[in-house]
Parts: structure tokens; sequence; C-alpha cells
């Protein structure tokens, strides 16, 4: 209860302060239009968030340099955002500044024009896609190699910075090449799912008809299961196909997550192609007498690929996410892959060990994390070119 | 006179800009303007020239991402750009209206007429709810909107644009303001209607003696409608002038030019020999789409080297007369002959040779042109489709079309069509049917969407390749003053019947069907004295809406 | 017949009909299975004389239309079946189900955890709600402002992210670092109303991070969209409050929007709560359904996906039919 009387206490005093701040600001700017037009309202959150500002950096500053190490492992993970965010923001920046002066005149115009988040999300999945290719490369051991130190803890072995899990498997590896696994399979995924939806699509809105009522119909009954519940359902029987050959299971997931997001795929696709065929340059080409060909390749394509290329991004995180979902219930990528959805499943029960450990609490974190941070780079990027692309139209 | 009358409105070197991509671009440059009491004032210019922006400023108003940078708007003493927000609010509404330009998008769809009418006075505590309805239904009266008992209770949707148009007016006028802003507000509106308007909008302004800024990019309506007018180009000021000074006497160049569209007129062709067979000939075509019936027994000729004018209102049926000639929707009865031989009713059945005969030009330049492709790949397209040029002789080919339609080759192959203003579109549109090398090209509203300058240019561009390749226009229009200027034969349709038929000096000169008449008659006139001279000859009762009723 | 009321039944009789080729295609999809469900349950010792029993017990020998007929029937009247690891031989020969100790139909395996299902979805949407339409509109009012853009890429992270990180990072930091809530949400029949509520409360915020998200992103996004109609503008010039303007002007024409929002949103609850049950081992119908899948119990995953795919239909039907209501032009015909 004392928590609750704090926290009013709080807001009190932050209302209190706003209506000070704004008093203070009318008197000392003169009365200038902002502060005389200011609401009550918009006083309170600068209050507000300044409150906030000012307990992160009090927290962060205590935390950091005044406390001793055993009493500052509660604020591990505090301190580990802070400088986190801090260090992306620095790294986003300074990409941005590269991309300004480093490349061909339209690269650079483009990162003129971009906001810190985008920059920061072209940056990690720059990371990624090297990770994920020279995988090999850059792990120090094979994801499947096993050391006889099992169940290490992190920090301890210099061998395995990152600990190894109860086989003893070096789990650093195994985070690596997790990104090849879970990114490369859910790349394949999606790539599948846009030629199987998109050219269906496309097909469907040029020539409309029985083919468009047809695909369309069945799409739309497909789109009522939710996809995850779909997806589940389909791996029960797949799994009981695949007997207990694991690579036949994945090969499987791939085939009926591709099948299960190209109905999404099919149904953007669609209506971007509709939108496109009743321009009057469709109109001209047909009383051309151009075939569906040219149509399709020359006419459509060409002004459909902006928001394909946006659709393909927040395709690519749902697949990525329902993947790594599935491996998290035990039904997706099989082992030996290794895996972030499956890592995290399996070393979930160490964020017990948070207060005293914290490295250790960080590992299911760290797989979680990895999905995280690709999806929400990709969806930065998204966001920023579907509002650049609507800021065209305006 | 009027400069003896009260001050009304001050703006005094006023700077606007908008933002666009992060950068703030000037939209107006330093414009003066001054109304008195009861006085109307017409701002007239092309689209960017600010009109809008002006007018929404002189009521102290920006739209998002618009700012004044610099100057001084006074209204009635005082300083609206410094006001705080209460102090404006106070003036909106009560003292200051604003009528938009699109009635049907400006009413809240969620709510009656009369709820929206009776807001303001009520929240500004003119009169109350009861008095503010019982006034509505007077104004409406006034207006001459049908059914002014009624019509109020009912939702935008249900009542059509040009009495929404009306019934705006009439919101503006609820607290009996000082001064209306009028935004293009018979733009979107057919000729026969928008006479109505016209007229309901200028009686009630004096009858009120309102203050008024009247907005358009049309001279006859705002020589209707303003005791001065003031021409803007790009955010600066052309000149200002009473509106039979300016009218008889415009100072300025660009005002000259202006004033100079409206004479271009081509001079009479000789009519066709009796037994010509006619390039395209429409007979007794019906055509319907799905179940719903649009086109009735149309029949008409297209002489080669002759221009074919199908004026109509909208919803007349002219666009779907030019889908069933080139075969997107195949007739249900009837037939089409191109010389003489009949065309298949589907595109689709068409041969090449067929389908290059008949083009097409657009009325959206924007949406006629593919905007991921080159002008030289747009144009070249039915060079190499139709005539199976290739390499260097297709690259010669669209250079000499370029310079066709007067466009410099070596700057504009590789351009974009983004990269293109309207009018520059409309010409490449032309091109790539000049590609084909047709006999026969159907105009689909070419000019409605472009600015008058632009558009005579586009006309005169259109004439000289009628004269020098001996091409046949089928010219799809609703605005008459381009039907004078380019047509030889004028074909008048009303909900998908051809009403009149003949050559255009016969349809220009009376008698002729009552329909015809009234569409004439509509038109406004470059004269300041035209609306007075139509009403008084006419009466209230015998324009618009309620003529067409009548028939 | 007024046409919203035809809209309606129309939208109805859809909604019944997709349902139904719902259920088609989950039986096509279970029957595709190899082998066949006599010999699941029996292993591959099991005598063929038992097989052939249970087959002829469970219907099986019959053709595939009549099965799923019987099935659909069955469906219908709640009868979802036996679930298999409930099932044992001797309750398909012998006579157990007349000793009242039987084994435990699917229903009364499912009928508990559906409720806790539903208390966790609707402690959610209590929350999330409210909370997401006053962050929308906030954000609405003040686009482009710091807080705007604040909100805005914290929301698109929380959408982005799997539920699991989420779920963790909130155990990490309100049950581990800050013991303030249990982490894990064992409920049971008996317990209290507000004890269940405590347990229930970690696994309803991370939902709660998941949809609010959403939910702010598209109330924000659509009422920007309305914001800039020119009947705002008008009502702008008409001098009216700011406040006004948004009441009266532009929440009547959100609605539509805002309320397809919320059921869409509720809808992905549906799949979102399978992962989150699992994290928090909480006694649902998600977790079920998962635990069932792993052991192939087939009656339970094809009355689970049933449960699923019907409740997303009717929240999508409900939305669809809300916004008919709520636009004039339907409910005002010419």
């Amino acid at each position: 209860m004392s928590g609750l009387m704090w926290i009013v206490a709080a807001l009190v005093v932050i209302a209190a302060l706003s209506w000070v701040f704004r008093f203070a600001g009318q008197a000392v700017t003169g009365n200038r239009p902002y502060f005389r037009d200011m609401s009550y309202g918009v006083a309170f959150g600068f209050v507000l968030g300044a409150a906030i500002l000012i307990w992160v950096v009090y927290t962060f500053i205590k935390a950091r340099f005044i406390l001793d190490e055993t009493a500052a492992a509660p604020y591990f993970f505090f301190i580990f955002a802070v400088e986190g965010l801090i260090v992306a923001g620095i790294a986003a920046w300074l990409f941005r500044a590269a991309g300004r002066l480093v490349g061909t005149g339209g690269t650079r115009k483009l990162f003129r024009s971009m906001p810190l988040t985008a920059s920061f999300g072209i940056l990690v999945i720059i990371i990624y896609a090297i990770l994920s290719i020279f995988a090999q490369v850059i792990a120090p051991y094979g994801q499947e190699e096993v050391f006889a130190a099992a169940n290490t803890l992190p920090g301890t072995d210099p061998m395995h910075p990152l600990g190894t899990d109860n086989i003893g498997r070096d789990l650093l590896s195994r985070l690596i090449y997790g990104a090849q696994n879970t990114v490369g399979i859910a790349f394949v995924t999606t790539c599948l799912a846009f030629l199987l939806g998109g050219s269906l699509g496309f097909l469907a809105a040029t020539l409309g008809g029985w083919l468009d009522q047809l695909v369309s119909r069945a799409v739309d009954v497909l789109m009522a299961i939710p996809s995850l519940i779909f997806a589940l359902l389909l791996m029960t029987i797949a799994s009981a196909w695949a007997g207990n050959q694991g690579w036949l299971l994945t090969v499987y997931m791939i085939v009926i997550i591709a099948v299960i997001d190209s109905t999404r795929v099919f149904r953007l696709a669609r209506a971007v192609g509709i939108n496109i065929v009743v321009m009057d340059y469709i109109e001209a080409a047909k009383l051309r007498g151009e075939g569906l060909g040219y149509l399709i390749f020359r006419e459509i394509l060409p002004n459909a690929y902006a928001p394909l290329l946006a659709e393909f991004g927040l395709r690519f995180c749902f697949v990525f996410l329902t993947i790594a979902s599935l491996s998290f219930l035990g039904v997706g990528i099989q082992p030996p892959l290794a895996d972030w959805g499956t890592m995290v499943r399996d070393l979930a029960q160490f964020i017990n060990f948070a207060a005293f450990s914290p490295l250790t609490a960080a590992l299911p974190l760290m797989a979680a994390g990895a999905i995280a941070l690709l999806t929400v780079s990709v969806n930065f990027v998204v966001d920023w070119m579907l509002q650049k692309s609507s800021g065209l139209k305006e | 006179m009027t400069d003896e009358r009260q001050t009304l409105v001050e703006i005094r070197d006023l700077w606007i800009e908008g933002r666009s991509d992060e950068e703030w671009n000037p939209i107006i440059n330093g414009v003066d303007l001054t109304l008195h009491k009861g006085e109307v004032l017409g701002l007239i210019g092309e689209s960017g020239a600010g009109k809008s922006t002006l007018g929404l400023a002189s009521m102290g108003y920006t739209r998002d991402g618009v700012r004044i940078s610099k100057g001084s708007v006074k209204f009635d003493g005082i300083e609206l750009t410094t006001a705080s927000a209460a102090k404006k609010r106070a003036l909106l509404g009560k003292r200051i209206a604003y009528v938009a330009q699109s009635a049907a998008a400006s009413f809240n769809p969620a709510h009656k007429l009369i709820d929206q009418h009776t807001e303001a006075p009520v929240q500004h505590h003119v009169s109350s709810k009861s008095e503010a309805v019982a006034d509505g239904i007077e104004l409406y009266r006034r207006l001459r909107l049908p059914n002014p008992d009624e019509i109020g209770f009912r939702y935008p949707h249900q009542v059509s644009g040009g009495q929404l148009q009306r019934a705006m007016t009439a919101m503006a006028m609820s607290c009996r303001p000082d001064l209306i802003i009028f935004d293009e507000p018979t733009t979107a509106l057919d000729v026969t209607t928008q006479i109505e308007v016209l007229a309901a909008i200028r009686d009630i302004v004096e009858q009120f003696d309102t203050a008024a800024i009247y907005i358009t990019h049309d001279l006859a309506v705002v020589a209707q409608m303003a005791d001065r007018i003031k021409v803007l180009l790009k955010g600066d000021e052309v000149e200002t002038a009473e509106t039979r000074e300016m009218l008889s006497t415009p100072k300025e160049d660009y005002t000259k030019s202006l004033w100079a569209v409206r004479s271009f007129q081509r001079p009479a062709k000789p009519a066709p020999a009796v037994d010509a067979t006619p390039v395209i000939s429409v007979q007794n075509i019906t055509a319907a789409y799905g179940k719903m019936p649009v086109l009735h027994d149309v029949s008409f000729d297209i002489h080669a080297g002759r221009t074919v004018a199908v004026v109509g209102e909208s919803g007349s049926g002219k666009s779907t007369t030019a889908r069933v000639i080139t075969g997107l929707l195949p007739q249900t009865d009837g037939v089409i002959e191109y010389r003489g031989q009949p065309l298949p009713a589907d595109y689709r059945k068409r041969d090449r040779n067929q389908l290059r005969q008949a083009q097409m030009i657009y009325q959206m330049a924007d949406t006629a042109l593919n905007p991921r492709k080159s002008i030289g790949e747009i144009i070249g397209r039915p060079v190499e489709f139709y005539m199976g040029l290739r390499g260097r002789k297709k690259r010669e080919r669209v250079r000499e079309l370029l310079n066709e339609i007067e466009l410099e080759p070596d700057q504009f192959i590789h351009r974009l069509p983004s990269e293109l203003s309207g009018g520059q579109k409309q010409r490449v549109g032309i091109a790539r049917a000049l590609a084909a090398e047709p006999e026969f090209i159907i105009c689909d509203e070419v000019t409605s969407a472009l600015d008058q300058l632009v558009a005579e240019g586009i006309l005169k561009l259109l004439a000289r390749l009628q004269d020098e390749l001996g091409l046949s226009y089928m010219f799809i229009t609703h605005d008459l003053a381009t039907v004078k200027a380019i047509a030889d034969e004028v074909v008048v349709m009303k909900d998908g019947h051809v009403v009149e038929h003949g050559p255009k000096d016969d349809m220009f000169r009376p008698p002729h069907h009552p329909y015809t008449d009234l569409l004439l008659s509509s038109v406004p006139e470059m004269d300041p004295d035209w609306l007075t001279n139509l009403l008084a000859e006419r009466g209230v009762e015998n324009i618009g809406d309620a003529a067409v009723d009548k028939m | 017949m007024h046409p919203v009321l035809k809209i309606v039944i129309q939208r109805l009789f859809l909604g019944l009909l997709t349902l139904l080729v719902v259920s088609i295609v989950i039986f096509i999809a279970v029957n595709s299975l190899p082998g066949d469900f006599a010999q699941a349950i029996l292993g591959q010792s099991a005598t063929p004389e038992a097989v052939a029993a249970i087959r002829k017990d469970l219907g099986l020998d019959q053709p595939a239309i009549t099965r799923y007929f019987t099935w659909l029937g069955d469906m219908v009247t709640g009868n979802l079946g036996i679930s298999f690891a409930q099932a044992n031989f001797a309750s398909f020969v012998g006579t157990s189900a007349e000793s009242g100790s039987g084994p435990v139909t699917v229903l009364q395996q499912i009928a508990p955890r559906f409720q806790n299902t539903m208390f966790l979805a609707g402690v959610t949407a209590v929350i999330a709600v409210p909370l997401s339409l006053l962050l929308g509109i906030l954000a609405a009012l003040f686009r482009n402002s710091v807080f705007d853009k604040v909100a805005n890429v914290g929301a698109l992270s929380a959408v982005s992210s799997p539920e699991f990180f989420l779920a963790y990072v909130l155990i990490l930091f309100l049950a581990v670092l800050n013991p303030v809530l249990p982490s894990l949400s064992n409920i049971y029949s008996d317990m209290g109303f507000g004890e269940r509520l405590l347990r229930t409360l970690l696994p309803a915020l991370t939902l709660t991070l998941m949809v609010t998200a959403q939910m702010m992103r598209m109330t924000r996004a659509a009422i920007i969209n309305l914001l800039a109609s020119p009947y705002i503008e008008m009502a702008r010039l008409k001098g009216l409050s700011p406040m006004r303007v948004i009441v009266k002007h532009a929440l009547p024409n959100a609605l539509a929007p805002i309320i397809n929002v919320i059921a869409l949103n509720l809808a992905y609850l549906i799949t979102g709560v399978v992962v989150v049950e699992v994290v928090f081992v909480y006694p649902g119908i998600g977790q079920l359904f998962v635990d069932s899948v792993k052991i192939r119990d087939i009656p339970v995953v094809q009355a689970c996906c049933l449960i699923f795919a019907g409740a997303y239909i009717l929240l999508n039907l409900m939305a669809d039919v809300l916004s008919i209501i709520s636009n004039p032009r339907l409910r005002h015909p010419k």
C-alpha cells in the first residue's frame, strides 16, 4: 500500500509543479503564444516526462557509479538497457552520418531524410545478414559440437564466454548459428509465401472473373482460422507424417507457414493490383492489344514494388515470430539445429537467478532479445518506408 | 465609392510558407488586401496561386503544415496573427464564416444538416436552439431550397450536391456574419446547378449586406459575383481593380492572357460530302452496366478531319459512349462501323489494325501515364508495338513525336511523368496516341483538369495536329467554351439519350431543344451583367435543377 | 426490411457459412493423418481385434462424409468426444461409462480452462482498451510532438517483439528483481477473485503490452485520418472548442474504425494467448491446446481449433456488424 501512496503523492507534486511550470513560462517569456495557449494537460505531460527522465538519470548514476558491485546487481539490467539505448542511438547516428557521405547520389539523399530509428534498423539488418551468412566463420565452435564441461555458467570459463548448455554445447556458437538457422528459414519461408501469394494475387487482380472469386473465397476461409492455431494444427499432422526425421518436419513447417502466410500476401497483392488495374494507363495498354504477360510484368509490377517491399518486411517479421513461437512451444525447428526460440525455452528457468547472477539470467533474454531486435529493426525500416510513400502522395 | 466605406479586413505584407519534406516553401509572398464592409472581393488565379491559403489567412486560420511567417491580418481592428486561440474562436463562425469547395465532404456525415446549422449560433450564444432552427428554415427558404421545412432534418448524404452547397451557405449565414469566405463553392457542380447556386449566393449576400471574399479560378463566375477582383499568380499579386474596369481594360500581361483564352476559335470547315463514308459511325447503340441501362439508341457519325464534340452533364453517358466505341463496354444492341465495316463489340476480338485506328486521350494525365516509365518508353511502346520499329529508328520516331507536341526531346525523353507539369503530361498522352498513327482519337475531357492558359495550349496543339494529319476527333466535354473553340459538330446528351445533334453554328443559334437551350444559357459569360440579365429574362424558377425538373 | 438489418443478417449467415467451411477444413486436415485413431490410441503392439473393436466403437469404419456429419452433430450438441490421453482400452470395450467414474470427456476438460482463458482475455481487455484509446487519442492530438514520437517508437517495439520476450522481461522486473507479482499463474477453481486476479495480472500485462501498442497505433492513424477531413476543418472554422470538435465531430465518425481496431485486437489475443499461457503455465485453453498438439491428442486439438476459429470469426463478425451499424449512410438510407 505504501507504494501506492508514494505514487499518489508523486502525482500530486507533479500536478502542482506543472501549474508552476506553465505560470513561470508565461511570466518569463512575456506571455508568448506558445505558453499562453498551452493547456494544463500539456504542461502536466512536460513535467511528468521531466520527472521520469530525472528518475532514470538518478538511478543510473547511483547504480553505475556509487553503489558497490553486489548492491548494484539488481540494477544490472537497468544499466544495460540505458547504456544499450545510448549506444544504439550513437551507432545509428554514426551510421546515418556515414551514409550521408558515402554512396551514390540516390542513397545519400535517402540517408539525409532518414530518422534515427530507420538508420538503426538498417544497421541491425546488415549486422544480422553478415552474422547469418558467415556464421561458420564467426562462431568459435560448431553448433553440434559437444564439450566435456556441461552446464558451465557464463563468465566462468574463458573458452566459453556464455557458458555451455546441459549437454555441453557452446552457447555463444549456438546463438550465432541461431541467426543462420532462424533467420535463414524465415527468409526462405517468406520468399515462398510471396511467390505463391503474389503471383496468384496479381493474376486474380488482372483476370478477375471466376478465378478471382474462387481463390478469394478460399483465402477468406483460410484466413478465418487464426494463423498460429492453424499452424499448430497442421504441425500436429506433419509431425505424424515426419515421424522421427527432424529435418523433414522442418521442411513441412516451411511449407505450412508459407501456405498460411501466402493468404495474407495474396490479399495485399490483389488489392494493390486492383488499384493499379483501374488506372487509365492499364486501359490504354489493354486497348493497344498487349498480352497478359506484358500487362503484369511491365505495367503492373513496377508500380507495386514499394508496397510489396514493405509487405515483405512485415511478412518476414510475422513468419519469423511464428517460427520462433512454434520452436518455443517445441514444435518448430528441430534439434540438433540451433535456434533461438528453442533456446529461450531451454534456458528459461535461468531467469530466476537474476538477483545474484545477472549474466546467467540474461541468457534466455539474449536469445529472445535477438529475435526482438531483428523484428523491431525491420519494423522501424518498414514504418519509415510506409511513411515516406504515404507522404509522397499528399 | 467603396473607399469611403469602413474597412473590415486589412492584410498588409503577408508572407505564408508551407512545409514539404522538412523544408518551408513560400506560398504567399507579401500580399496586401483590403476589404470594406459589405463588399465582395473576387480572388482569382490558377491552381497553386495561393488563393485558398490567402482566403483562410484572412480568417486568421492556417492549415496544418502552413504558417504565417510575416505580416499582419486585421479583422475589424483585431490583429489575428497574434490573437489568442480563444479570441479567434470567438470570431470564427460568429463574425467570419466559411463556405468550402466540397459541401458533400464538409458536412459531417454523422449529423443532420439542421444540427450542424444551429451549432454555431448556439455555441456562440447568439440564439437558442429553437430560434436557430426557425431561422435555418427561413434561410433555406430564402436560398430557394426545395422543402425548406424538411430538408434540414436530413443527413448530408441524402441531399444533392447543389442543395448541400446552398445549405452550407445558409449555415455560414446562421450568425449573420460580417464576412464570408467562399472557397470555390461551385467548382464541383454541373453548369445548370452552378447557376442556381450562384444566384442564391449573390442574392443572400446582397440581402444581408455581408462582405465576402469569393475564391475561384473561373473568370466568368467571378465577374458575376465580385465588386472588385484581385488576380494572384504563384503567391504574388498581379493586379487589383473594380470588376468592370478589370474586364474591360486589364493592365498586366498575365491578366490579358487570361482574358484572351476565351477568344480562341477555329475557322469553320466545309460540311462533309453527303455520300462520304464516316470514319466512325455509331448506330443505334444501347448499352448497360450489368442490368443498369446507361445508353439508349445513341447514333452519330464522325467524318474524316472533323471534330465532333459530345456534351452533357455528369452521368449523361458521354464517357460510356467512348467506352462502347473502344470496345471496353460491349454494347447490347446496335453497331459501331469503322469506314463502313462493323467493328467487333469486344476490344479483345478486334485485330491490331482496328485497335490502332482508334486511340484515346484521357482526362487525368496523372493516371494515364505509367509513373514508373520514362517518357521515351511510354511513347516508344506503341511505336514498337504497332510499327515494329526498334533501336535507332524507334528512338528517331519518338524524338519526332516529341517535337510534334512541342517538347524538347533531349530534355524530356528520359524524364518520368512525375517530373512533368500537368500540361506537359497531357502532351505526352497526345504523343502516345499519335504514335499509333491513328485516324480517329477520342479526347475524354482532356482539358478539364488543366488551368485555362494551359488548356488553351492543348486545344491549339490538337487543332494544329488535326489540320496536319487529317485526324478525326470525338471530343467529350462539359465545357461549352471548349466546344465553341474546337468543334465542327455537336452532340448533346442527357440521361443516355442524344437530345440534339448537328453542326456547331446551328447549335449555338436558336431555336433548339429546351435542354440544349438550358445548357447553353447556363454557361457564365464574361459580362458582369450576364447573371442579372438572365434572371430578369427567365426568372429564378426557370434556371438550374428546377428547370430540369420541369422538363 | 431495413437495409442495415438485411446486411447484418447477410453477414451472420456468411459467418456461419465460414465456420462450417472451417470445420470441413479442420476435419479434412485431421483425417489426413497417417494410420487412424484406433491405431494411435492403442499403439503399435495392439492386436488387430482390439483395433477393429475400437474402430467400430469410434465409427471409423463409416465413410468419411458420414463421419463428418456425425462429428459436426456431436460438436453442435456439445459432445466433443473423449480425449486420447484420458481414454484407455478398458473405457472403450468395458462398461466403465455406466459407473460414473468414466473417462473425462473433452468437454469436461475444456470447460474450466475455457473459463480461465476468458478471464485472462477479459482482464486484458479491461486494462488495454481504455488505455490504448486514451494513448491513441493523445498521440493523434499531439502528433509529431516528443510524446507522439516516444509512444510511436515504444509501440512499434512492443508490437514487433515476440510475446515470450515481453513476458520474460516483465517476469524479470516485476517478479524476480522486484517481487511484486507471482511469476507462475497456477489457478484453482476454488480460488478467491482477488487472488485469482493477482495471479492473472502478469500474463494479462504481457498481453496488454502487445495489444495496447497495436490498438494505440491504429487508433492514432484512424483519428489523424479523420482530422484531415474537410468537415473537421469546417467545425474548427465555426469557432468550436477543440474538445467539442473531437467529441462531437470526430468521435462519431471514428467509432467504426475504432470498433474495428478493438475487435481485431481481441481476435489477435486468441493467438497471443497460446504462447503467454505456456510461459506463465496458466491453465487455459491455449496451454491445453499446445500440450495436446505435442502428444497428438486429436479430439482435443480438433475441438480447441474449432473453438479458437469460432471465437475469431465471431469477433470479426462483431467488428463488421458494429461498424455497419455505426455508419450513418447505412442507418439513414436515401
